[in-house]
């Protein structure tokens, strides 16, 4: 069962939907902090899915109010980076430089790149947290004084 | 799972320099990302920190007692070694928070330093003219804030070697704080 989370985690890292942040995230886990990495998904996924859905509306207005948008997406790509979501941030770096020349159509097509890529991240983590919770504390404790 | 106390108590009786003060650094962070505020928590509690975490420049001012009210209620108790803030933040940035603890009686000598996920350099230079100890770039490693604990641990320590009869006082309060707040020096010793 703890191959098989170790398989998952390390696949997860292999194809790029997680970077070196996640690691130190788990590197803060102890045994009086088992769930600190799974706390602070919760947190990002809640914090995200309110973003986007202001994104969303903002978007379906058809108000392009570029700094506004650029604003959301400055705080998307920030928490995202400090769970070590790779293709979620690559994805809003790209969605802020279409704000920045003011390209409405490519924020358009863009922003449903950072959709897929986030919600396929959050299906995969909630796969992996699930899984790594029935394994037992071993596999997700890693922190050693 | 229980918690040891002793190895705290004989590390403090035996290696005083290590643990100088019977507080350890108090930090007050700043940041208006709920993921950023739990992980800059995690970070400093893991380097044996004790945190507190506000969501914005003007709950941290708030805290401080140096809001528009300027209550002095708590400022004299208030130990804060350090202040970490994020940059940029709705309403007050962290940068017109620096000036603003920079400005006050109070607070300037503590160390301000300041986060961000964008690396730009007028940014950076407009901190440190202000008087930032630091400027960190986001996210923010473990090793960072190490860096910064032991060298402030190591300024502490030189004013704290100047004087012996402040030592011996402190060290009662050690003991005396040991038996008031066992669950914080407790949680201490897990790390």
């Amino acid at each position: 069962m703890q191959r098989q989370v170790a398989l998952i985690k390390k696949s997860l890292f292999d194809q790029g939907y997680l970077d070196e942040q996640f690691m130190e995230l788990e590197e803060l886990q102890d045994d009086a902090n088992p769930n600190f990495v799974e706390e602070v998904a919760t947190l990002y996924f809640k914090d995200s899915i309110r973003l986007i859905n202001s994104i969303d509306q903002a978007l379906e207005r058809g108000s392009f109010d570029f700094n506004r948008l650029d604003n959301y997406m400055h705080q998307f790509k920030g928490s995202s980076t400090s769970i070590g979501a790779s293709k979620v941030k690559t994805e809003c770096t790209m969605f802020r430089e279409y704000c920045r020349v003011g390209n409405a159509e490519g924020c358009l097509r863009i922003f449903q790149q950072v959709k897929k890529e986030h919600a396929t991240l959050r299906k995969k983590l909630e796969h992996y947290f699930q899984l790594a919770r029935q394994a037992g504390p071993k596999e997700t404790a890693r922190r050693s004084k | 799972m229980a918690e040891v106390m002793l190895p705290m108590k004989m590390e403090m009786a035996n290696a005083p320099s290590k643990f100088k003060s019977p507080d350890l650094l108090h930090v007050l962070a700043v940041d208006d990302s709920h993921v950023d505020r739990k992980f800059i928590e995690r970070l400093l509690k893991v380097s044996s920190c004790k945190v507190t975490v506000v969501d914005s420049a003007t709950r941290a001012l708030q805290y401080l007692g140096l809001d528009v009210n300027e209550k002095p209620v708590g400022v004299k108790d208030l130990k804060v070694n350090l202040i970490m803030t994020d940059y940029s933040m709705p309403g007050m940035t962290g940068y017109e928070l620096l000036k603003k603890i920079k400005e006050s009686s109070a607070f300037r000598d503590v160390p301000v330093v300041v986060m961000s996920s964008e690396n730009i350099l007028p940014r950076i230079d407009r901190c440190l003219e202000e008087g930032a100890e630091d400027f960190l770039l986001k996210p923010v490693k473990l090793s960072d804030v190490r860096r910064i604990r032991d060298s402030l641990m190591k300024a502490e320590d030189l004013s704290f070697t100047k004087s012996v009869n402040k030592r011996e006082l402190e060290t009662e309060n050690v003991y005396s704080l040991d038996s008031t707040v066992p669950s914080q020096q407790l949680k201490r010793t897990k790390i």
